[in-house]
């Protein structure tokens, strides 16, 4: 998950929707408590806040709701925008929550030249590496990061599960991503020295979008760079081979928290969700709120529900 | 001048000229595309432009349809097709056909429209066939109006047939779409240039064209 696909980037780099999110997350967030910062709860008092795209504010809501389940007064400040945005606020504590990934939080916010590669590794270096005021709790399973991803037909004709089961097939196999897959060390490059795969021939795509989806379905490409929470995984029937090796850096879910925000019950809260949230979870919801256009609380409602969880 | 030096350095790289995925097979691929989508949109335009200019019939209607699909992005049309009939020829091809059809068409019927009743009137009188008249009299006329919308349609292509790369396919758009991706400014600023290089050598072919297809007669008065 080095990049987005550009509409987000787009929005990202927009300081006009900045703007228009801030000014409506500042009307219409849904809060339980007018002030969070005046009468304080004896369960304490928390600001959620979400990056500016749907898989991120699902996550914030899921955490929202469950705090708000447990009598946390909850404060939303969803749709914020990009890392470069609402970093400095949480450093600050003026959000004290926020779902992140962890190998972009890494790489983009924390240490730009880390070559963290695993969930432990990266997970380490954020803790070294993080500032006084924040830490970063559990990290789910759930992970939203590049992938090879090939259709299920052809995963089942060859019985593949894997990257590291492509070895006697890759000199037969079209590969396809976006153009700078080619070069990058976690593309080719790193397919080549971590699996020692490699492919008949590369086309560049776009960045897991419909172009990329479009070369699957239609045979163009054997294989292709998809993120492994693209909600047409599912639609499109298609199967993110497992990276054993970690060839793509671990782009684990996780709540990043303000320290003199958060109280054990908070803590514990937010572990509880980590703990159930799955990658096939995150996808099934991203397909409902991306594809189905459902609300973001209905289903965070309903999975906290069928999790077990306070909702 | 940056934007100069970047591209000089890539373009005068030995390696961009030897080799695989080099500069004269995007050259080619690129000329190509180009070709095949003008020839098809000028066997689709230049008769119905001529049939319509001619009788006069539907004139209102096509040409107005023809400034609205103007507004068609190219891009998106692109994609649309992608998603639609997924990776063929024709993916790439009804985009550029689809941009080249205005300009051939709509200079071809005004070319026709505005030839000299006076001309016509006579060739008729004279005995001559609709075919005739259509032959001998309109199409040489219209000849200059016909040959800069071919033009235009020529430099549109080449100047768009860059996204042919966004789907994986060669062309110039390769070295740009590539560039980009990776931050080698120099393969984008050097693709950019290449581009422009062959806008330029469409503008002095056509100078030949128009120069083999118009009469005489009508040269000095196409140029005043």
């Amino acid at each position: 998950m080095l990049s987005r696909p550009a509409s987000w980037k787009g929005l990202a780099a927009s300081g006009l929707a900045l703007t228009a999110a801030l000014a409506l997350a500042a009307c219409s967030s849904s809060t339980t408590s007018s002030n969070p910062l005046g009468s304080k709860s004896a369960k304490g008092t928390v600001v959620v806040g979400s990056a500016n795209f749907p898989e991120d504010e699902l996550l914030a809501q899921i955490y929202a709701t469950a705090l708000q389940a447990k009598g946390v007064k909850v404060t939303d400040k969803f749709n914020i925008g990009a890392r470069e945005v609402y970093y400095p606020e949480i450093a600050k504590g003026a959000i004290t929550i926020i779902p992140e990934y962890n190998g972009a939080l890494l790489t983009t916010s924390v240490d730009t030249s880390s070559s963290a590669a695993t969930t432990d590794e990266v997970d380490a270096a954020l803790t070294a590496k993080l500032p006084a005021t924040l830490e970063i709790l559990n990290p789910s399973t759930a992970q939203d990061k590049d992938s090879v991803t090939v259709t299920q037909a052809f995963a089942t004709k060859h019985h593949l599960t894997s990257i590291d089961q492509l070895g006697p097939l890759a000199a037969s196999m079209v590969i396809g991503g976006p153009p700078e897959f080619k070069t990058r060390t976690d593309g080719l490059v790193g397919l080549a020295k971590n699996y020692g795969l490699h492919f008949k021939s590369f086309v560049p795509l776009d960045e897991s979008g419909p172009i990329t989806l479009a070369a699957l379905k239609d045979g163009k490409v054997q294989a292709a760079d998809v993120f492994t929470t693209t909600p047409q995984i599912i639609t499109d029937h298609l199967v993110a081979l497992a990276d054993p090796k970690f060839n793509f850096a671990a782009q684990n879910v996780l709540p990043l928290v303000y320290k003199k925000g958060v109280n054990p019950l908070i803590i514990s809260t937010l572990k509880a969700i980590s703990a159930k949230l799955t990658t096939a979870g995150l996808l099934a919801m991203d397909k409902q709120v991306i594809l189905g256009h459902a609300s973001y609380s209905s289903v965070a409602t309903a999975w906290l529900t069928k999790e077990g969880l306070p909702h | 001048m940056n934007f100069l030096r970047f591209a000089w350095t890539w373009l005068t790289s030995s390696q961009q000229w030897h080799g695989g995925d080099t500069i004269p097979i995007r050259m080619v691929e690129h000329i190509g595309y180009s070709a095949l989508a003008l020839l098809i949109a000028t066997l689709i335009a230049l008769p119905l432009g001529v049939a319509i200019g001619h009788t006069g019939r539907g004139a209102y209607a096509i040409v107005s349809l023809t400034n609205i699909w103007r507004a068609i992005p190219t891009l998106g049309l692109l994609i649309i097709m992608v998603v639609w009939i997924g990776f063929s020829p024709l993916t790439w091809l009804i985009p550029l056909v689809a941009l080249a059809i205005p300009p051939i068409l709509v200079n071809a019927y005004e070319g026709v429209l505005v030839v000299d009743p006076d001309l016509t009137d006579a060739a008729r009188g004279m005995g001559m066939t609709e075919w005739q008249v259509l032959r001998q009299i309109e199409i040489p006329v219209a000849m200059p109006l016909i040959v800069l919308g071919l033009r235009t349609a020529a430099i549109f292509i080449v100047a768009t047939a860059n996204i042919a790369a966004e789907i994986g396919i060669g062309g110039l758009g390769r070295f740009i779409i590539d560039g980009l991706a990776s931050n080698d400014y120099g393969q984008v600023a050097g693709g950019g240039a290449l581009v422009v290089v062959l806008a330029l050598a469409v503008q002095v072919l056509f100078v030949g064209v128009r120069r083999l297809l118009v009469p005489v007669g009508l040269r000095v008065a196409g140029r005043s």
